[in-house]
């Protein structure tokens, strides 16, 4: 098998601590494994009694499950987090653009940068929205963009999440935690806060209320239930944001207004965050045997009633075929090039792609275009002679339906497993909140970390865990110099 | 405040509030389980009386035989589909308070939470063995009181004063009133005024038994100053206001709640009316008036009077 070379977030590869790790790298070596240990076992308890835990389908006995949590932070440079922040501002506005384009004017497919099948064919776009605006041309509220870096300022997207994104409550629970487990630690850098996320949340939220709407907007929460696997994050997030956390049953929707039932009798509810997907938003519109959503919803947002947030209908611009077209969906809308580059794809239903990646099928990963969870899926490197020549079938049978990618080499960071301290593979998802007065990113994410030893697999769902995701101050050079003299006497 | 909050904190507090009693049911049980028998102990009825208590022995008798102690401990501290056992009140109390965390502290949660996480854990070290007894399952009656106490003081200091706190109060007071009045019902033969001369001293330790379960021993001669009549007993948890647990002390607050949410949302309705009507009865009966009613005719009517007031306040509130 090929043997990759990872570049390590902490030691460059293999060469001289990075300067933002240097406090790290000495913490670890002044840390006993058994110290580390022992921390590790209180975060663990915290996590538990706060109940931060997600529901694994299917499993009664270990029916929730913590998300282990790895307590040595992942670290970015101020400078470094200033060039993702314009990167992932761009990417949002031009995802909004595309969007009110795809359901208005459609002037990306008339210039032909962006085929029309993979528009009209794709499943996730929604006929019913065709035509209409959504408030304040705004789509995509809150959109989680996953980062892989791969060197010094080698920075990638990996997927575009623009439907309901999860995972904040961890950015912010685990600074919460690491902020109690190791004080000196927290001090010793200079960390930009996150706590203000819910605040930013609920101004944007309510700055795309309905003009309909009371003075103060009422805002609810909409989640799909106790046992849901994210059920935790949405009543963290509601509790934060001092919003109801509703259910489909405590809602009714009459003359297209929205109301929520209260022991005072039903009340307007304006802008609603739903975290519940489209095809159960509505069962008079999309599934009808949805129990979790409310009948008549989408009319009330028809009207003009309602803001939903995330629309409906945004799925379009977030799977694995629009992506690869993303580059050119920032130059058309925006004219600008795109700051944060997409990992290289060969989409096959290009002829030279195709050629190409049927050249080079041992060391690509190929995809159906709109498979998920790893289905339909040609791993090159790791596949048999057969498997592959399985596949160079289906290729040719079917170019349309897939694209490929060089596996790739994510970094790693220093991480606290059975072993001790060892590197391991991790991405970012940092959350882009945008309303009607612009785009905001709360400096920092969820850092996934693969916890099992050469993992690429980040996936909660499939063992991987978390870190805090510090952006701190650019270390001071000369205070540097110093401080690694001093270490070397 | 939504409906379903409402719903939920009100069961929320009426489970904790039962996990409670259950566990003193238990710890009155074992103490008059262990009497020898000519102190009216042993006799065998003692375990079957927890169960009539609890409401639970036509459940108990569709899985078991035999009311021992063994199998009675077993069926009220783990059973998880007995409504009145430890673990079935810790998962809906903690069912509850996950679908209202919002509503309620972080500290009221966690209480809630951790008492249910020990409690499996408790589960997991003691439901293999063959045969409970009172020491193995002594942690879960401890982790049901603690919850309880943990539940009931910190809403107590740390709730706002809203809509919130007043519907978890209700739901407090009504299991609390409920409980008292069952625990009456099941010894009311014990405490009818001739038993003393019929009886005899035999009773004595049931009469103290009573006591205990709703912590009144001390209280009984604080109120009193005189060796324990079983009539007094009954005035004390019916009529006493200044002894917590006692039906009348419950109905003053739970008028006190029920008025609170109809002043904060500017209405007055059945709800209120019941309650109040309730307070006053218990309020101006006195002891004679129970005996010549007959005592469990009296408790009875109470109970279905005490249902009266959940029913009145969902169609009020909850499904309007």
């Amino acid at each position: 098998m090929l043997e990759q070379s990872f570049w390590d977030e902490m030691n460059a590869s293999g060469g001289d601590v990075r300067s933002v790790y240097a406090k790290i790298d000495a913490w670890l070596r002044e840390t006993p494994p058994d110290v580390l240990s022992a921390r590790r076992s209180q975060a663990e308890l915290l996590f538990r009694r706060i109940g931060i835990t997600f529901a694994v389908y299917g499993s009664k006995d270990a029916s929730e499950r913590l998300i282990p949590f790895d307590i040595i932070p992942r670290i970015i440079s101020q400078s470094e987090w200033g060039l993702l922040e314009r990167g992932l501002v761009q990417r949002v506005k031009a995802i909004n653009a595309f969007l009110t384009d795809i359901y208005g004017a459609r002037e990306i497919l008339r210039a032909g940068v962006v085929p029309d099948d993979l528009v009209f064919r794709n499943p996730h776009f929604c006929p019913q929205m065709a035509g209409r605006r959504a408030p304040h041309d705004i789509w995509v509220h809150i959109a989680g963009i996953d980062i892989v870096r791969t060197g010094e300022n080698e920075f990638y997207v990996l997927e575009d999440n623009a439907r309901t994104p999860s995972g904040v409550s961890y950015m912010l629970e685990n600074r919460e935690v690491m902020m109690r487990l190791l004080p000196d630690l927290f001090a010793a850098h200079r960390i930009a806060p996150v706590e203000n996320y819910t605040d930013l949340l609920l101004n944007c939220l309510r700055s795309v209320a309905p003009a309909t709407a009371a003075r103060e907007p009422v805002v609810a929460l909409l989640t799909p239930g106790q046992f849901n696997s994210a059920y935790y994050e949405h009543s963290f997030l509601a509790d934060r944001l001092g919003v109801e956390l509703v259910e489909g049953s405590d809602l009714l929707v009459r003359d297209d207004v929205l109301y929520m039932r209260t022991t005072q009798g039903p009340k307007r509810i304006d802008v609603l965050y739903r975290r519940i997907d489209d095809d159960y938003l509505d069962p008079l519109a999309f599934r009808p045997d949805s129990v979790l959503g409310v009948p008549g919803v989408l009319n009330a947002y028809h009207a003009g009633n309602l803001t939903l947030s995330n629309a409906v209908g945004t799925g379009v611009a977030d799977d694995k075929a629009m992506y690869t077209y993303m580059p050119e969906i920032v130059r058309f809308y925006l004219g600008e090039e795109a700051i944060l580059k997409n990992v290289p794809t060969w989409r096959c239903r290009e002829p030279d792609a195709l050629a190409y990646v049927l050249d080079h099928l041992h060391e690509l990963v190929v995809k159906e275009v709109n498979g998920s969870g790893g289905y339909g899926m040609l791993v090159g490197p790791h596949a048999t002679r057969e498997e592959r020549a399985a596949f160079r079938e289906k290729l040719l049978a079917d170019p349309v339906n897939y694209i490929a990618q060089p596996t790739l080499s994510l970094s790693t960071c220093p991480t606290f497993v059975e072993s001790g301290v060892a590197p391991r593979h991790v991405d970012l998802r940092p959350f882009v909140l945008t309303g009607a007065n612009g785009s905001r990113v709360v400096p920092g994410g969820l850092t996934r970390v693969a916890m099992r030893e050469g993992s690429l697999v980040v996936n909660s769902s499939q063992g991987g865990g978390t870190k805090d995701t510090w952006i701190i101050e650019d270390p001071d050079m000369r205070a540097l110099a110093s401080f690694s003299s001093q270490r070397s006497v | 405040m939504l409906a379903r909050t409402a719903d939920n904190l009100y069961w929320l507090a009426r489970y904790v509030e039962r996990a409670e009693f259950t566990a003193r049911i238990i710890d009155i049980t074992s103490r008059l389980a262990a009497l020898p028998k000519a102190y009216g102990g042993a006799s065998g009825a003692e375990w079957e009386s927890a169960l009539v208590a609890l409401g639970a022995h036509e459940r108990f008798r569709k899985t078991n035989e035999v009311a021992d102690e063994s199998a009675v401990l077993r069926f009220l501290v783990f059973d998880a589909d007995n409504p009145s056992s430890i673990r079935y009140c810790m998962d809906r109390a903690r069912a509850n308070a996950r679908a209202v965390r919002t509503a309620l502290t972080a500290e009221m949660w966690q209480g809630v939470n951790s008492a249910w996480i020990e409690m499996l854990n408790i589960e997991r070290a003691v439901a293999p063995f063959e045969r409970m007894t009172r020491d193995r399952i002594d942690p879960a009656l401890d982790a049901a009181k603690g919850m309880s106490r943990d539940f009931d003081g910190l809403a107590y200091r740390n709730m706002l004063r809203n809509d919130a706190y007043w519907f978890s109060r209700v739901g407090l007071y009504t299991e609390r009133a409920d409980n008292t009045a069952r625990l009456l019902d099941v010894k009311y033969h014990v405490l009818l005024p001739e038993t003393e001369t019929v009886g005899g001293s035999l009773d004595y330790f049931q009469w103290t038994a009573i006591l205990r379960a709703v912590s009144a021993l001390t209280a009984y001669h604080w109120v009193y100053r005189e060796s324990i009549k079983p009539w007094l007993i009954a005035d004390l948890l019916i009529r006493k206001k200044e002894m917590p647990r006692s039906l009348v002390s419950c109905y003053d607050n739970l008028a006190g709640f029920v008025d609170a949410i109809g002043r904060a949302y500017g209405q007055q309705g059945p709800a209120q009316r019941h309650a109040r009507a309730v307070l006053l009865r218990l309020e101006n009966t006195s002891l004679d008036d129970v005996f010549k009613t007959g005592v469990h005719e009296f408790l009875s009517e109470f109970i279905e009077d005490n249902n009266k007031l959940g029913a009145l306040l969902a169609e009020q509130y909850l499904l309007n």
